[in-house]
Protein backbone atom coordinates (compact mmCIF):
# COMPACT_ATOMS: atom_id res chain seq x y z
CA UNK A 1 0.00 0.00 0.00
CA UNK A 2 1.02 3.59 -0.30
CA UNK A 3 -0.25 6.75 1.33
CA UNK A 4 -2.62 7.44 -1.56
CA UNK A 5 -4.44 4.17 -1.03
CA UNK A 6 -4.24 3.98 2.74
CA UNK A 7 -7.67 5.43 3.21
CA UNK A 8 -10.98 3.78 3.83
CA UNK A 9 -13.54 3.74 1.03
CA UNK A 10 -16.30 6.29 1.68
CA UNK A 11 -19.19 4.67 3.51
CA UNK A 12 -17.10 1.91 5.09
CA UNK A 13 -15.57 3.96 7.89
CA UNK A 14 -18.07 2.71 10.46
CA UNK A 15 -17.64 -0.94 9.43
CA UNK A 16 -13.85 -1.04 9.63
CA UNK A 17 -12.40 -2.51 12.83
CA UNK A 18 -10.93 0.06 15.20
CA UNK A 19 -7.45 -1.33 14.59
CA UNK A 20 -7.54 -0.27 10.96
CA UNK A 21 -9.12 3.11 11.59
CA UNK A 22 -6.34 3.77 14.11
CA UNK A 23 -3.72 2.72 11.58
CA UNK A 24 -5.06 5.23 9.07
CA UNK A 25 -5.53 8.04 11.56
CA UNK A 26 -2.66 7.46 13.99
CA UNK A 27 -0.30 5.13 12.17
CA UNK A 28 3.38 5.85 11.56
CA UNK A 29 2.86 6.34 7.85
CA UNK A 30 4.13 9.45 6.12
CA UNK A 31 5.86 10.85 9.19
CA UNK A 32 8.82 10.23 11.42
CA UNK A 33 7.97 8.53 14.69
CA UNK A 34 10.40 8.03 17.52
CA UNK A 35 10.69 5.29 20.09
CA UNK A 36 10.14 7.95 22.74
CA UNK A 37 6.70 8.55 21.24
CA UNK A 38 5.60 4.95 21.84
CA UNK A 39 2.06 4.96 23.13
CA UNK A 40 1.06 8.05 21.17
CA UNK A 41 0.80 6.42 17.75
CA UNK A 42 -0.59 3.19 16.41
CA UNK A 43 2.23 0.72 15.90
CA UNK A 44 2.40 -1.51 12.83
CA UNK A 45 2.84 -4.54 15.09
CA UNK A 46 1.00 -5.01 18.35
CA UNK A 47 -0.61 -8.41 18.87
CA UNK A 48 1.49 -11.43 18.00
CA UNK A 49 1.61 -15.14 18.74
CA UNK A 50 5.23 -15.28 19.97
CA UNK A 51 6.25 -16.81 23.30
CA UNK A 52 5.91 -14.70 26.44
CA UNK A 53 9.11 -12.80 27.12
CA UNK A 54 10.50 -13.29 23.61
CA UNK A 55 13.33 -10.82 23.02
CA UNK A 56 12.97 -11.28 19.28
CA UNK A 57 9.48 -9.80 19.39
CA UNK A 58 10.72 -6.80 21.32
CA UNK A 59 13.44 -6.28 18.73
CA UNK A 60 11.03 -6.63 15.80
CA UNK A 61 8.50 -4.27 17.34
CA UNK A 62 11.09 -1.56 17.88
CA UNK A 63 12.85 -2.22 14.57
CA UNK A 64 9.59 -1.60 12.71
CA UNK A 65 9.37 1.81 14.39
CA UNK A 66 12.79 2.57 12.92
CA UNK A 67 11.73 2.02 9.32
CA UNK A 68 12.07 5.39 7.62
CA UNK A 69 9.14 4.84 5.28
CA UNK A 70 6.92 1.94 6.40
CA UNK A 71 4.25 2.65 3.77
CA UNK A 72 6.81 1.95 1.04
CA UNK A 73 8.59 -0.99 2.65
CA UNK A 74 8.38 -4.69 1.89
CA UNK A 75 9.70 -7.20 4.42
CA UNK A 76 10.90 -10.67 3.55
CA UNK A 77 11.20 -13.48 6.02
CA UNK A 78 11.38 -17.21 6.08
CA UNK A 79 10.50 -20.18 8.25
CA UNK A 80 11.31 -19.51 11.89
CA UNK A 81 9.91 -17.61 14.82
CA UNK A 82 10.32 -14.10 13.43
CA UNK A 83 7.86 -14.52 10.61
CA UNK A 84 5.05 -15.26 13.08
CA UNK A 85 5.21 -11.64 14.20
CA UNK A 86 6.37 -10.13 10.92
CA UNK A 87 3.52 -11.58 8.91
CA UNK A 88 1.10 -9.93 11.30
CA UNK A 89 2.58 -6.44 10.98
CA UNK A 90 0.75 -4.00 8.75
CA UNK A 91 3.62 -3.91 6.31
CA UNK A 92 3.66 -6.11 3.20
CA UNK A 93 5.42 -9.36 4.06
CA UNK A 94 6.77 -12.03 1.73
CA UNK A 95 7.40 -15.48 3.12
CA UNK A 96 10.43 -16.71 1.21
CA UNK A 97 11.31 -20.36 0.89
CA UNK A 98 13.90 -21.42 3.41
CA UNK A 99 17.22 -20.22 2.07
CA UNK A 100 16.18 -17.96 -0.75
CA UNK A 101 15.19 -14.76 1.09
CA UNK A 102 18.12 -12.71 -0.20
CA UNK A 103 17.66 -14.07 -3.72
CA UNK A 104 13.98 -13.11 -3.65
CA UNK A 105 14.83 -9.73 -2.12
CA UNK A 106 17.33 -9.05 -4.93
CA UNK A 107 14.73 -9.69 -7.60
CA UNK A 108 12.06 -7.81 -5.70
CA UNK A 109 14.20 -4.72 -5.20
CA UNK A 110 15.15 -4.62 -8.87
CA UNK A 111 11.56 -5.21 -9.93
CA UNK A 112 10.25 -2.47 -7.66
CA UNK A 113 12.80 -0.03 -9.10
CA UNK A 114 11.46 -0.72 -12.59
CA UNK A 115 7.81 -0.72 -11.57
CA UNK A 116 8.02 2.42 -9.41
CA UNK A 117 10.75 4.62 -10.95
CA UNK A 118 9.54 7.70 -9.08
CA UNK A 119 9.03 6.12 -5.68
CA UNK A 120 11.74 4.59 -3.56
CA UNK A 121 10.67 1.23 -2.18
CA UNK A 122 12.66 -0.22 0.70
CA UNK A 123 13.24 -3.95 0.91
CA UNK A 124 14.24 -5.49 4.24
CA UNK A 125 15.06 -9.13 4.86
CA UNK A 126 14.40 -10.07 8.47
CA UNK A 127 15.11 -13.71 9.23
CA UNK A 128 16.75 -15.91 11.78
CA UNK A 129 20.29 -17.16 12.09
CA UNK A 130 19.32 -20.49 10.54
CA UNK A 131 17.60 -18.84 7.60
CA UNK A 132 20.48 -16.49 6.86
CA UNK A 133 23.72 -18.05 8.01
CA UNK A 134 22.98 -21.74 7.41
CA UNK A 135 20.31 -22.50 4.85
CA UNK A 136 20.28 -19.07 3.21
CA UNK A 137 24.04 -18.54 3.41
CA UNK A 138 24.71 -18.73 -0.32
CA UNK A 139 21.95 -16.26 -1.23
CA UNK A 140 23.04 -13.88 1.53
CA UNK A 141 26.68 -13.85 0.47
CA UNK A 142 25.91 -13.48 -3.22
CA UNK A 143 23.47 -10.63 -2.63
CA UNK A 144 26.27 -8.85 -0.75
CA UNK A 145 28.85 -9.56 -3.43
CA UNK A 146 26.43 -8.26 -6.06
CA UNK A 147 25.93 -5.12 -3.94
CA UNK A 148 22.16 -5.50 -3.91
CA UNK A 149 20.53 -2.46 -2.37
CA UNK A 150 18.54 -3.84 0.51
CA UNK A 151 18.93 -4.46 4.22
CA UNK A 152 19.49 -7.85 5.81
CA UNK A 153 18.58 -8.14 9.49
CA UNK A 154 19.57 -11.30 11.29
CA UNK A 155 17.42 -12.18 14.30
CA UNK A 156 20.17 -14.14 15.98
CA UNK A 157 18.73 -16.36 18.71
CA UNK A 158 21.65 -18.75 18.27
CA UNK A 159 19.41 -21.79 17.82
CA UNK A 160 16.65 -23.28 15.66
CA UNK A 161 14.08 -22.30 18.24
CA UNK A 162 11.01 -23.01 16.15
CA UNK A 163 11.85 -26.67 15.59
CA UNK A 164 12.94 -27.78 19.01
CA UNK A 165 16.47 -26.57 19.61
CA UNK A 166 18.93 -27.69 16.94
CA UNK A 167 22.29 -25.91 16.79
CA UNK A 168 22.81 -23.34 14.06
CA UNK A 169 26.01 -21.91 12.61
CA UNK A 170 25.52 -18.96 14.95
CA UNK A 171 25.31 -21.09 18.11
CA UNK A 172 28.30 -20.72 20.38
CA UNK A 173 30.90 -23.49 20.53
CA UNK A 174 30.21 -26.01 23.26
CA UNK A 175 26.57 -25.03 23.67
CA UNK A 176 24.40 -27.98 24.66
CA UNK A 177 20.87 -27.84 23.31
CA UNK A 178 17.93 -30.22 23.28
CA UNK A 179 18.83 -31.41 19.80
CA UNK A 180 22.59 -30.92 20.21
CA UNK A 181 23.20 -33.05 23.32
CA UNK A 182 26.98 -33.36 22.85
CA UNK A 183 27.45 -29.62 22.52
CA UNK A 184 28.31 -27.68 19.39
CA UNK A 185 31.67 -28.68 18.00
CA UNK A 186 32.75 -25.54 16.10
CA UNK A 187 32.86 -21.81 16.59
CA UNK A 188 30.03 -19.34 16.03
CA UNK A 189 30.14 -18.14 12.42
CA UNK A 190 31.67 -14.72 11.94
CA UNK A 191 28.95 -13.17 9.80
CA UNK A 192 30.18 -9.67 10.66
CA UNK A 193 33.62 -10.56 9.28
CA UNK A 194 32.06 -12.09 6.17
CA UNK A 195 29.95 -8.97 5.63
CA UNK A 196 33.09 -6.87 5.93
CA UNK A 197 34.88 -9.03 3.39
CA UNK A 198 31.94 -8.76 1.02
CA UNK A 199 32.08 -4.96 1.21
CA UNK A 200 28.74 -4.40 2.92
CA UNK A 201 28.25 -0.64 3.26
CA UNK A 202 26.88 -0.64 6.79
CA UNK A 203 27.24 -3.37 9.40
CA UNK A 204 25.86 -3.24 12.91
CA UNK A 205 25.77 -5.68 15.80
CA UNK A 206 23.53 -5.06 18.77
CA UNK A 207 21.47 -6.55 21.57
CA UNK A 208 17.89 -5.39 22.29
CA UNK A 209 18.85 -3.43 25.39
CA UNK A 210 18.37 0.06 24.03
CA UNK A 211 15.17 0.67 22.01
CA UNK A 212 16.28 4.01 20.59
CA UNK A 213 19.50 2.46 19.37
CA UNK A 214 17.60 -0.34 17.62
CA UNK A 215 15.38 2.13 15.78
CA UNK A 216 18.36 4.32 14.85
CA UNK A 217 20.37 1.39 13.53
CA UNK A 218 17.49 0.12 11.40
CA UNK A 219 16.81 3.60 10.06
CA UNK A 220 20.46 4.07 9.08
CA UNK A 221 20.66 0.61 7.54
CA UNK A 222 17.56 1.13 5.39
CA UNK A 223 18.59 4.62 4.27
CA UNK A 224 22.10 3.51 3.32
CA UNK A 225 20.73 0.51 1.44
CA UNK A 226 18.63 2.84 -0.69
CA UNK A 227 21.58 4.70 -2.13
CA UNK A 228 24.89 3.08 -1.31
CA UNK A 229 24.65 -0.70 -1.13
CA UNK A 230 23.83 -3.71 1.00
CA UNK A 231 23.54 -3.29 4.76
CA UNK A 232 23.59 -5.89 7.52
CA UNK A 233 22.26 -5.75 11.06
CA UNK A 234 22.93 -8.65 13.41
CA UNK A 235 20.77 -8.58 16.52
CA UNK A 236 21.02 -10.85 19.53
CA UNK A 237 17.45 -11.93 20.19
CA UNK A 238 17.60 -14.72 22.74
CA UNK A 239 15.29 -17.72 22.68
CA UNK A 240 14.11 -17.90 26.26
CA UNK A 241 12.49 -21.29 25.63
CA UNK A 242 15.43 -23.20 24.17
CA UNK A 243 17.99 -21.45 26.39
CA UNK A 244 15.69 -21.82 29.44
CA UNK A 245 15.86 -18.15 30.38
CA UNK A 246 13.08 -17.31 32.87
CA UNK A 247 10.72 -14.79 31.32
CA UNK A 248 11.45 -11.97 33.80
CA UNK A 249 15.20 -12.48 33.26
CA UNK A 250 15.22 -12.09 29.45
CA UNK A 251 16.47 -8.51 29.51
CA UNK A 252 19.03 -9.35 32.21
CA UNK A 253 20.35 -12.01 29.87
CA UNK A 254 20.43 -9.52 26.97
CA UNK A 255 22.44 -7.07 29.06
CA UNK A 256 24.83 -9.77 30.25
CA UNK A 257 25.39 -11.13 26.74
CA UNK A 258 25.84 -7.60 25.42
CA UNK A 259 28.51 -6.93 28.03
CA UNK A 260 30.21 -10.25 27.51
CA UNK A 261 30.33 -10.82 23.74
CA UNK A 262 27.61 -8.95 21.86
CA UNK A 263 28.54 -5.30 22.42
CA UNK A 264 27.19 -2.63 20.11
CA UNK A 265 29.37 -2.32 17.02
CA UNK A 266 28.97 -0.32 13.84
CA UNK A 267 31.09 -0.51 10.70
CA UNK A 268 30.23 2.12 8.13
CA UNK A 269 31.87 2.81 4.77
CA UNK A 270 33.08 6.32 3.92
CA UNK A 271 30.52 6.58 1.16
CA UNK A 272 27.71 5.59 3.52
CA UNK A 273 28.94 8.05 6.14
CA UNK A 274 28.99 10.88 3.59
CA UNK A 275 25.51 9.94 2.43
CA UNK A 276 24.10 10.00 5.97
CA UNK A 277 25.72 13.39 6.60
CA UNK A 278 24.21 14.70 3.37
CA UNK A 279 20.66 13.64 4.22
CA UNK A 280 21.08 15.01 7.73
CA UNK A 281 22.11 18.36 6.25
CA UNK A 282 19.19 18.30 3.85
CA UNK A 283 16.81 17.55 6.69
CA UNK A 284 18.18 20.44 8.74
CA UNK A 285 17.94 22.96 5.91
CA UNK A 286 14.43 21.77 5.13
CA UNK A 287 13.42 22.26 8.77
CA UNK A 288 15.02 25.72 8.72
CA UNK A 289 13.12 26.64 5.57
CA UNK A 290 9.83 25.48 7.12
CA UNK A 291 10.57 27.46 10.29
CA UNK A 292 11.38 30.53 8.20
CA UNK A 293 8.10 30.54 6.25
CA UNK B 1 -8.18 -34.31 -25.92
CA UNK B 2 -11.46 -33.55 -27.62
CA UNK B 3 -13.13 -36.33 -25.67
CA UNK B 4 -11.90 -35.10 -22.32
CA UNK B 5 -13.08 -31.54 -23.00
CA UNK B 6 -16.49 -32.91 -23.94
CA UNK B 7 -16.73 -34.89 -20.73
CA UNK B 8 -15.82 -31.81 -18.66
CA UNK B 9 -18.60 -29.85 -20.38
CA UNK B 10 -21.08 -32.62 -19.63
CA UNK B 11 -20.01 -32.51 -15.99
CA UNK B 12 -21.17 -28.93 -15.59
CA UNK B 13 -24.41 -29.29 -17.51
CA UNK B 14 -25.35 -32.34 -15.50
CA UNK B 15 -22.99 -32.18 -12.58
CA UNK B 16 -21.63 -35.22 -10.86
CA UNK B 17 -20.47 -32.91 -8.10
CA UNK B 18 -22.73 -30.32 -6.51
CA UNK B 19 -21.32 -27.30 -4.72
CA UNK B 20 -23.73 -27.17 -1.79
CA UNK B 21 -23.59 -25.55 1.66
CA UNK B 22 -21.53 -27.72 4.00
CA UNK B 23 -20.26 -28.72 6.37
CA UNK B 24 -18.56 -31.05 3.96
CA UNK B 25 -15.84 -32.10 6.40
CA UNK B 26 -12.14 -31.51 6.47
CA UNK B 27 -10.47 -30.91 3.08
CA UNK B 28 -13.33 -31.07 0.60
CA UNK B 29 -12.14 -31.44 -2.99
CA UNK B 30 -11.93 -28.22 -4.98
CA UNK B 31 -14.95 -27.94 -7.25
CA UNK B 32 -12.59 -27.35 -10.16
CA UNK B 33 -10.96 -30.75 -9.58
CA UNK B 34 -14.43 -32.30 -9.63
CA UNK B 35 -15.12 -30.98 -13.12
CA UNK B 36 -16.99 -27.75 -12.36
CA UNK B 37 -16.12 -25.13 -14.95
CA UNK B 38 -16.05 -21.38 -14.62
CA UNK B 39 -18.83 -19.35 -16.26
CA UNK B 40 -18.23 -16.95 -19.13
CA UNK B 41 -19.22 -13.31 -19.14
CA UNK B 42 -23.03 -13.16 -19.15
CA UNK B 43 -23.27 -16.46 -17.28
CA UNK B 44 -23.22 -17.41 -13.62
CA UNK B 45 -22.58 -20.48 -11.55
CA UNK B 46 -25.16 -21.91 -9.15
CA UNK B 47 -24.20 -24.94 -7.07
CA UNK B 48 -21.74 -26.08 -9.74
CA UNK B 49 -24.04 -25.60 -12.74
CA UNK B 50 -23.55 -22.88 -15.34
CA UNK B 51 -26.72 -20.82 -15.68
CA UNK B 52 -27.59 -17.42 -17.09
CA UNK B 53 -26.34 -14.41 -15.17
CA UNK B 54 -29.89 -13.39 -14.22
CA UNK B 55 -30.61 -16.83 -12.76
CA UNK B 56 -27.43 -16.69 -10.72
CA UNK B 57 -28.30 -13.26 -9.33
CA UNK B 58 -31.79 -14.47 -8.48
CA UNK B 59 -30.50 -17.59 -6.71
CA UNK B 60 -28.08 -15.41 -4.73
CA UNK B 61 -30.86 -12.97 -3.85
CA UNK B 62 -33.11 -15.79 -2.64
CA UNK B 63 -30.37 -17.21 -0.43
CA UNK B 64 -29.58 -13.81 1.05
CA UNK B 65 -33.21 -13.05 1.80
CA UNK B 66 -34.24 -16.42 3.17
CA UNK B 67 -31.28 -17.74 5.13
CA UNK B 68 -30.26 -16.73 8.67
CA UNK B 69 -28.00 -13.75 9.33
CA UNK B 70 -27.16 -12.67 5.78
CA UNK B 71 -23.75 -11.01 5.76
CA UNK B 72 -21.54 -9.10 3.36
CA UNK B 73 -17.81 -9.74 3.51
CA UNK B 74 -16.20 -6.89 1.57
CA UNK B 75 -12.52 -7.52 0.86
CA UNK B 76 -9.58 -5.15 0.47
CA UNK B 77 -10.57 -4.18 -3.06
CA UNK B 78 -13.79 -2.72 -1.68
CA UNK B 79 -13.03 -1.37 1.78
CA UNK B 80 -9.93 0.62 0.82
CA UNK B 81 -10.20 3.67 -1.41
CA UNK B 82 -7.74 2.52 -4.08
CA UNK B 83 -9.21 4.64 -6.87
CA UNK B 84 -12.44 6.12 -8.17
CA UNK B 85 -13.57 2.83 -9.68
CA UNK B 86 -13.22 0.88 -6.43
CA UNK B 87 -14.99 3.66 -4.55
CA UNK B 88 -17.91 3.33 -6.96
CA UNK B 89 -17.94 -0.40 -6.35
CA UNK B 90 -17.84 0.18 -2.61
CA UNK B 91 -20.87 2.42 -2.79
CA UNK B 92 -22.70 -0.20 -4.88
CA UNK B 93 -21.87 -2.86 -2.26
CA UNK B 94 -23.54 -0.62 0.33
CA UNK B 95 -26.57 -0.42 -1.96
CA UNK B 96 -26.73 -4.21 -2.00
CA UNK B 97 -26.57 -4.20 1.80
CA UNK B 98 -29.41 -1.68 1.97
CA UNK B 99 -31.69 -4.15 0.16
CA UNK B 100 -31.16 -6.99 2.65
CA UNK B 101 -33.03 -6.54 5.94
CA UNK B 102 -31.00 -7.52 9.00
CA UNK B 103 -27.77 -7.63 7.01
CA UNK B 104 -24.36 -7.52 8.68
CA UNK B 105 -21.25 -6.06 7.07
CA UNK B 106 -18.05 -7.65 8.34
CA UNK B 107 -14.96 -6.57 6.41
CA UNK B 108 -11.88 -8.52 5.41
CA UNK B 109 -9.53 -5.51 5.35
CA UNK B 110 -6.41 -7.53 4.52
CA UNK B 111 -5.04 -11.06 4.54
CA UNK B 112 -2.63 -10.91 7.46
CA UNK B 113 -2.97 -13.87 9.76
CA UNK B 114 -4.51 -12.60 12.98
CA UNK B 115 -3.30 -14.47 16.05
CA UNK B 116 -3.71 -15.20 18.91
CA UNK B 117 -7.37 -14.43 18.29
CA UNK B 118 -9.70 -12.43 16.12
CA UNK B 119 -12.79 -10.49 17.01
CA UNK B 120 -15.32 -12.43 14.92
CA UNK B 121 -17.91 -9.68 15.21
CA UNK B 122 -15.54 -7.11 13.73
CA UNK B 123 -13.54 -8.91 11.10
CA UNK B 124 -13.25 -12.02 8.94
CA UNK B 125 -9.82 -13.46 8.24
CA UNK B 126 -9.00 -15.74 5.28
CA UNK B 127 -6.86 -17.95 7.51
CA UNK B 128 -9.89 -18.96 9.59
CA UNK B 129 -13.09 -17.56 8.05
CA UNK B 130 -15.14 -20.29 9.73
CA UNK B 131 -14.68 -18.60 13.14
CA UNK B 132 -16.55 -15.49 12.03
CA UNK B 133 -19.28 -17.55 10.37
CA UNK B 134 -19.75 -19.83 13.37
CA UNK B 135 -19.76 -17.00 15.89
CA UNK B 136 -22.34 -14.93 14.03
CA UNK B 137 -24.41 -17.96 12.89
CA UNK B 138 -24.18 -16.76 9.31
CA UNK B 139 -26.02 -18.92 6.79
CA UNK B 140 -25.68 -16.74 3.67
CA UNK B 141 -22.89 -14.41 2.69
CA UNK B 142 -21.37 -12.47 -0.17
CA UNK B 143 -17.64 -12.24 -0.75
CA UNK B 144 -16.84 -9.21 -2.86
CA UNK B 145 -13.52 -7.50 -3.49
CA UNK B 146 -11.42 -10.39 -2.21
CA UNK B 147 -8.38 -11.33 -4.30
CA UNK B 148 -8.86 -14.65 -6.11
CA UNK B 149 -6.21 -16.73 -4.35
CA UNK B 150 -7.55 -15.86 -0.90
CA UNK B 151 -11.18 -16.18 -2.01
CA UNK B 152 -10.46 -19.72 -3.20
CA UNK B 153 -8.95 -20.73 0.13
CA UNK B 154 -11.68 -19.00 2.11
CA UNK B 155 -14.57 -20.46 0.12
CA UNK B 156 -13.22 -23.98 0.51
CA UNK B 157 -12.76 -23.54 4.25
CA UNK B 158 -16.27 -22.17 4.63
CA UNK B 159 -17.71 -25.08 2.64
CA UNK B 160 -15.64 -27.53 4.69
CA UNK B 161 -16.74 -26.38 8.13
CA UNK B 162 -19.97 -24.41 7.98
CA UNK B 163 -23.49 -24.52 6.57
CA UNK B 164 -23.13 -21.08 5.00
CA UNK B 165 -24.37 -20.42 1.46
CA UNK B 166 -21.48 -18.56 -0.17
CA UNK B 167 -21.87 -16.06 -2.99
CA UNK B 168 -18.81 -14.75 -4.80
CA UNK B 169 -19.27 -11.55 -6.78
CA UNK B 170 -15.96 -11.67 -8.56
CA UNK B 171 -14.26 -9.01 -10.68
CA UNK B 172 -12.37 -11.71 -12.58
CA UNK B 173 -13.37 -15.22 -13.63
CA UNK B 174 -15.75 -16.26 -10.85
CA UNK B 175 -15.32 -18.99 -8.23
CA UNK B 176 -16.31 -22.63 -8.57
CA UNK B 177 -16.15 -23.17 -4.82
CA UNK B 178 -18.92 -20.67 -4.10
CA UNK B 179 -22.53 -21.85 -4.17
CA UNK B 180 -23.36 -18.92 -6.46
CA UNK B 181 -20.88 -16.86 -8.42
CA UNK B 182 -20.95 -14.26 -11.18
CA UNK B 183 -17.75 -13.31 -13.02
CA UNK B 184 -16.59 -9.87 -14.25
CA UNK B 185 -18.60 -8.06 -11.58
CA UNK B 186 -18.14 -4.33 -12.11
CA UNK B 187 -20.52 -1.67 -10.84
CA UNK B 188 -23.04 -2.51 -13.57
CA UNK B 189 -23.34 -6.14 -12.49
CA UNK B 190 -23.39 -5.21 -8.82
CA UNK B 191 -26.36 -3.04 -9.68
CA UNK B 192 -28.01 -6.11 -11.23
CA UNK B 193 -27.60 -7.79 -7.83
CA UNK B 194 -29.48 -4.87 -6.26
CA UNK B 195 -32.21 -5.25 -8.88
CA UNK B 196 -32.44 -9.01 -8.28
CA UNK B 197 -32.93 -8.44 -4.55
CA UNK B 198 -35.66 -5.89 -5.26
CA UNK B 199 -37.31 -8.25 -7.74
CA UNK B 200 -37.34 -11.23 -5.38
CA UNK B 201 -38.85 -9.10 -2.62
CA UNK B 202 -41.46 -7.79 -5.06
CA UNK B 203 -42.41 -11.38 -5.87
CA UNK B 204 -43.63 -11.67 -2.30
CA UNK B 205 -40.73 -13.35 -0.51
CA UNK B 206 -40.54 -12.35 3.15
CA UNK B 207 -36.94 -11.69 4.15
CA UNK B 208 -35.65 -13.78 7.08
CA UNK B 209 -35.13 -10.68 9.24
CA UNK B 210 -38.82 -9.82 8.94
CA UNK B 211 -40.10 -13.29 9.83
CA UNK B 212 -41.08 -14.04 13.44
CA UNK B 213 -37.98 -16.21 13.91
CA UNK B 214 -35.69 -13.60 12.41
CA UNK B 215 -37.14 -10.78 14.50
CA UNK B 216 -36.80 -12.83 17.67
CA UNK B 217 -33.21 -13.80 16.92
CA UNK B 218 -32.10 -10.30 15.98
CA UNK B 219 -33.78 -8.80 19.04
CA UNK B 220 -32.07 -11.36 21.28
CA UNK B 221 -28.74 -10.56 19.63
CA UNK B 222 -29.22 -6.83 20.16
CA UNK B 223 -30.04 -7.43 23.79
CA UNK B 224 -26.99 -9.65 24.29
CA UNK B 225 -24.67 -7.08 22.68
CA UNK B 226 -26.12 -4.33 24.85
CA UNK B 227 -25.37 -6.40 27.94
CA UNK B 228 -21.83 -7.09 26.70
CA UNK B 229 -21.20 -3.39 26.09
CA UNK B 230 -22.44 -2.54 29.57
CA UNK B 231 -20.29 -5.25 31.13
CA UNK B 232 -17.22 -4.00 29.25
CA UNK B 233 -17.92 -0.41 30.26
CA UNK B 234 -18.30 -1.45 33.89
CA UNK B 235 -15.09 -3.47 33.98
CA UNK B 236 -12.87 -1.24 31.81
CA UNK B 237 -9.73 0.01 33.56
CA UNK B 238 -9.79 3.67 34.50
CA UNK B 239 -6.76 5.71 33.50
CA UNK B 240 -5.78 8.71 35.56
CA UNK B 241 -5.20 10.74 32.41
CA UNK B 242 -4.92 10.41 28.68
CA UNK B 243 -1.78 8.66 27.44
CA UNK B 244 -0.49 11.44 25.23
CA UNK B 245 2.98 12.14 26.55
CA UNK B 246 4.49 8.82 25.50
CA UNK B 247 7.19 6.95 27.33
CA UNK B 248 10.35 8.36 28.84
CA UNK B 249 13.06 9.36 26.45
CA UNK B 250 15.72 6.69 26.20
CA UNK B 251 18.28 8.42 24.08
CA UNK B 252 21.77 7.02 23.80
Amino acid sequence: MSLETLRIAPGFESYMPKEYVDLVERGPYGRDVKVSELGTFKEVLEEHPMCAGCAMTLFIRVALIGLPCPEHTVILGTAGCGRLALSQASIPFIYGNYGDTNGVASGLKRGLEIRFPNQTKDVVVMAGDGGLSDIGFSCVMHSWFRKEKFTTVMLDNEVYGNTGGQESGMTNKGMVLKMAPFGKKFEKMDMIGLAKTAGVAYIARLAPTNPTRIANVIRKAVLIAREVGPTYVQAYTSCNIEYAIPTPKVMDDARAVEKDRYGFMEIISDEAKAYLERIEQEKKSKAKAVAGT
Amino acid sequence: MKGSLLSMATATVSPRYQVLPGPEGLLPPSACAMGVELPQDGEGLVEGVIVSEDKAFKAAARALLTRRNPTLFPGPLVVWGWNKHTEEKASMVLEIAAEIPGVKIIPMPDYRPIYPKIDPEAVINPCHPNLTIWHNKIEACIFVGVHCHFANVTLKMVRAGTNCYTIALCAEAGHEDAMASVPRCGTEKLHKMVEALRQVKKEGLTPWALTADGKRELAAEREQKKKQREAIAASAPQFAHELVAGLDENEE
